[in-house]
């Protein structure tokens, strides 16, 4: 209805490049599986049927990094895991955007030791930490809409 | 710090055979990252054509060093440490740690603690077994069961959120009862989900268990003899998928098991379909469980009133000063626990879960070791697989019901 | 006590001069590192205690005199009996037979002693690292191992920290 009644006579709708392309991005942006521990099972009910992501464009989880954008880091990175995060985000196209998912993502959590990053910002550039052991699916959605309106507030300057 | 970690094929030159030197068979990597290892596990398979001649399975990739870190902490306050470890089991983990230290400490535990304790036991089974079903049937292709399984576990984790205060991690059992009572909905909570989740149940019957491409990819793969599950140590239901009877909850009941009755599923054949067979009238059986416990639920209190271990409810604080001593001691330093080593082992969905704590007359606990049962049973991988082909694999995965947080603690 | 733990305790003091202990209920025999196969064969082939449940260490740091111990659990499925055992072992790189040929899956109960706590297992076929990476140094269960421990950051010492900390650029 709304688009009709700009495209008037013409049939043509002038925009930013900006909106343009940040709208495609945040609509259909897919994550990468990679879920490591207990937020990983928050991760797949929030996929479920009861707190669907599929709504928010996420229908899938690509398992290959190469075909991804998002990456939801959920659960605790060990030393023995870190290299193999790094080479997988390093294995993902740009644009990519990285959420730390839960506490030990965030900062280690309840561990504070010799086995466990504290914080995968250590590894990887995060661009939003959503809270909680684990977090609720609601809180992970919260996160994802977050990182929706980053992205759309992105300008020419920002981009790759 | 993050340099490439590899191993030299020299290393592990042993474990391979000739033909992978020759250039004969395939070395693959199921590595880390991937959809259906259920969490962070590397598999090392050599591969001749589609063919697994071994699997190698390399863990260590979630090991969290929690048995060092509870050693840093009072008795009490480890408990919060321990719901992480089998992340689908939560209330199984804390369960079994708490009655190593009332073992340990000659702590008494109420009647109504133990009979609540059992029923929160039974439905974290029940959850667990949805997730298995869940992610099983979603690597066989069989998408609808994974939506419907999770939908239910949605129901038990209202009920845990109620109690506890959290979905997953509540922590809810401690060292001589339980945190606080049930709330007044939870019984109208289990009553309708004991009402509802039967037909449930044969919902997911009615779509895998005759269904031919589910056999097709469960009959016959994985066969664990009699003897081997034995000589290799494994429990649970893998155990009772090859004929072993055993049970833990029968054989050395805990926590008032043995007033309730139930039967315990035992096949014969040993592959992906007996397992699947057994964990899904496990379910049925919890049910009963919960069934009895719920009627026969006993009133009283929910916590051992021995104040040298147990700290007192806040309301007594304001009036009464031994209230006031013990609940600073207990919170600041915490109790001392005598010098000596106990083991306690209950059941989990995945088999025998196992705690050795020791003290050492202090307040931080000596050694805790955990045995869990995904650890042992990931072992007989590499027995199940040979012959079978890769996709093969995926099921058998799926079949071993490990959790990465139970395997490398 | 149970009939059967209590021939078992007893013929294997006889045959191996094991000593017993009875700690809240459950029975616990010290067997030297030297005789722990044969009583392992023993209870597995006479007195039918097939499963070999749980295997793991003790550190007893700064005691020298055992430094640790190795804390086998055997559960026998037909008379739903435990029973556990004890080796005391001496010095910062002790080492004890393997139990491998008797219960296979000590296999990598052992694997992760060496790993976690550096004893050496005589005769095992594939002693190597599992829980930690590859290249680790150290073992670290063991008591003079530190936690590792990071420091928490508050508000009054947040920029000294966060200066200090290791963040990963693109």
């Amino acid at each position: 209805m709304g688009v009709e009644q700009k495209l008037g006579n013409m049939g043509v709708v002038t925009l930013k490049l900006e909106q343009v392309v940040n709208w495609a991005r945040t609509n259909a942006m897919w994550p990468m599986l990679f879920g490591l521990a207990c937020c990983a099972i928050e991760m797949m009910s929030a996929q479920a049927a009861n707190y669907d992501m599929s709504r928010f464009g996420m229908e899938l989880m690509r398992a290959s990094p190469r075909q991804s954008d998002l990456m939801i880091v959920a659960g605790r990175v060990s030393r023995k895991m870190a290299p193999v995060l790094r080479r997988l985000y390093d294995q993902m196209p740009d644009p990519k955007w990285v959420i730390a998912m839960g506490d030990c993502a965030s900062c280690g959590g309840v561990f504070n030791n010799y086995a466990i990053v504290q914080g995968v910002d250590e590894v990887v550039p995060v661009d939003v930490y959503v809270a909680g052991c684990p977090p609720r699916p609601e809180a992970l959605i919260h996160g994802i809409i977050t990182l929706h309106e980053k992205v759309r507030g992105e300008t020419i300057k920002e981009w790759a | 710090m993050f340099e490439k970690t590899e191993v030299t094929l020299d290393e592990l030159r042993h474990l391979i055979s000739d033909r992978a030197v020759e250039g004969d068979t395939v070395l693959l990597n199921m590595g880390p990252q991937h959809p259906s290892t259920h969490g962070v596990l590397r598999l090392l398979l050599e591969l001749d054509g589609e063919v697994v001649i071994n699997c190698i399975p390399d863990i260590g990739f979630l090991h969290t060093g929690i048995e060092k870190n509870m050693e840093a902490k009072t008795y009490e306050k480890a408990d919060v440490m321990t719901d992480r470890l089998d992340y689908l089991n939560t209330v199984g983990n804390n369960l079994v740690y708490c009655m190593a230290v009332e073992k340990l400490v000659e702590l008494d535990v109420p009647l109504r603690a133990q009979a609540i304790r059992v029923i929160l036991t039974e439905l974290q089974r029940i959850a667990s077994h949805l997730v298995w079903l869940g992610t099983h049937a979603l690597d066989l292709a069989a998408m609808s069961v994974f939506l419907y399984c999770f939908r239910e576990r949605e129901m038990i984790l209202d009920i845990l959120e109620m109690c506890g205060g959290q979905r997953m991690m509540a922590t809810y059992f401690r060292p001589g009862g339980l945190w606080r009572d049930v709330p007044v909905e939870f019984e109208d909570a289990v009553r309708h989900f004991l009402k509802a989740f039967p037909a449930r149940i044969d919902e997911y019957d009615a779509l895998l268990t005759k269904n031919p491409l589910f056999l097709e990819r469960t009959r016959k793969i994985g066969v664990l003899s009699r003897e081997d599950a034995i000589r290799w140590g494994v429990t649970g239901p893998i155990q009772r998928a090859s004929g072993v009877a055993h049970d833990l909850r029968k054989a050395q009941p805990y926590s008032g098991y043995e007033q309730y009755d139930f039967i315990v599923p035992v096949q014969t054949d040993g592959d992906t379909y007996a397992r699947y067979l057994v964990r899904m009238e496990e379910m049925r059986q919890s049910l009963r469980i919960v069934q009895q416990a719920l009627d026969k639920l006993p009133y009283g209190p929910v916590r051992s009133n021995n104040r040298k271990f147990v700290p007192p409810p806040r309301s007594e604080l304001g009036t009464s000063m031994e209230a006031l001593i013990h609940h600073f001691k207990l919170w600041t330093e915490g109790f001392n626990a005598p010098k000596g080593g106990v083991y306690v082992a209950v059941e989990s969905p995945r088999g025998e879960l196992g705690v050795y704590l020791e003290g050492n007359g202090g307040p931080n606990p000596h050694r805790v070791y955990w045995r869990t049962p995904s650890f042992v049973n990931l072992q007989i991988l590499p027995i199940l697989s040979k012959g079978h082909l890769v996709a093969d694999l995926v099921a058998l995965i799926g079949t071993v019901d490990i959790v990465l947080g139970d395997v490398d603690r | 006590m149970n009939e059967q733990l209590q021939n078992a305790a007893q013929a294997l003091k006889e045959k191996f001069g094991t000593e017993m202990v009875e700690f809240r209920g459950d029975v616990t025999l010290i067997v030297s590192s030297e005789k722990i196969v044969e009583v392992c064969r023993t209870l597995r082939d006479e007195f039918g205690f097939e499963l070999l449940a749980a295997q793991t260490a003790v550190d007893y740091w700064p005691e020298l005199e055992p430094r640790f111990h190795v804390i086998y659990q055997l559960y026998s499925l037909a008379h739903s009996v435990r029973i556990g055992l004890q080796v005391p072992l001496q010095g910062n790189a002790p080492s004890v037979a393997t139990i491998e040929s008797i219960y296979p899956n000590a296999n990598w109960h052992e694997r992760e002693i060496w790993d976690m706590f550096g004893i050496r297992f005589d005769g095992h076929s594939d002693l190597r690292r599992i829980l930690m990476p590859y290249d680790w140094e150290g073992h670290p269960l063991r008591k003079d191992y530190p936690l590792g421990y990071e420091e928490v950051q508050f508000t009054f010492n947040y920029d000294e920290i966060d200066r200090r900390k290791p963040y990963a650029k693109e």
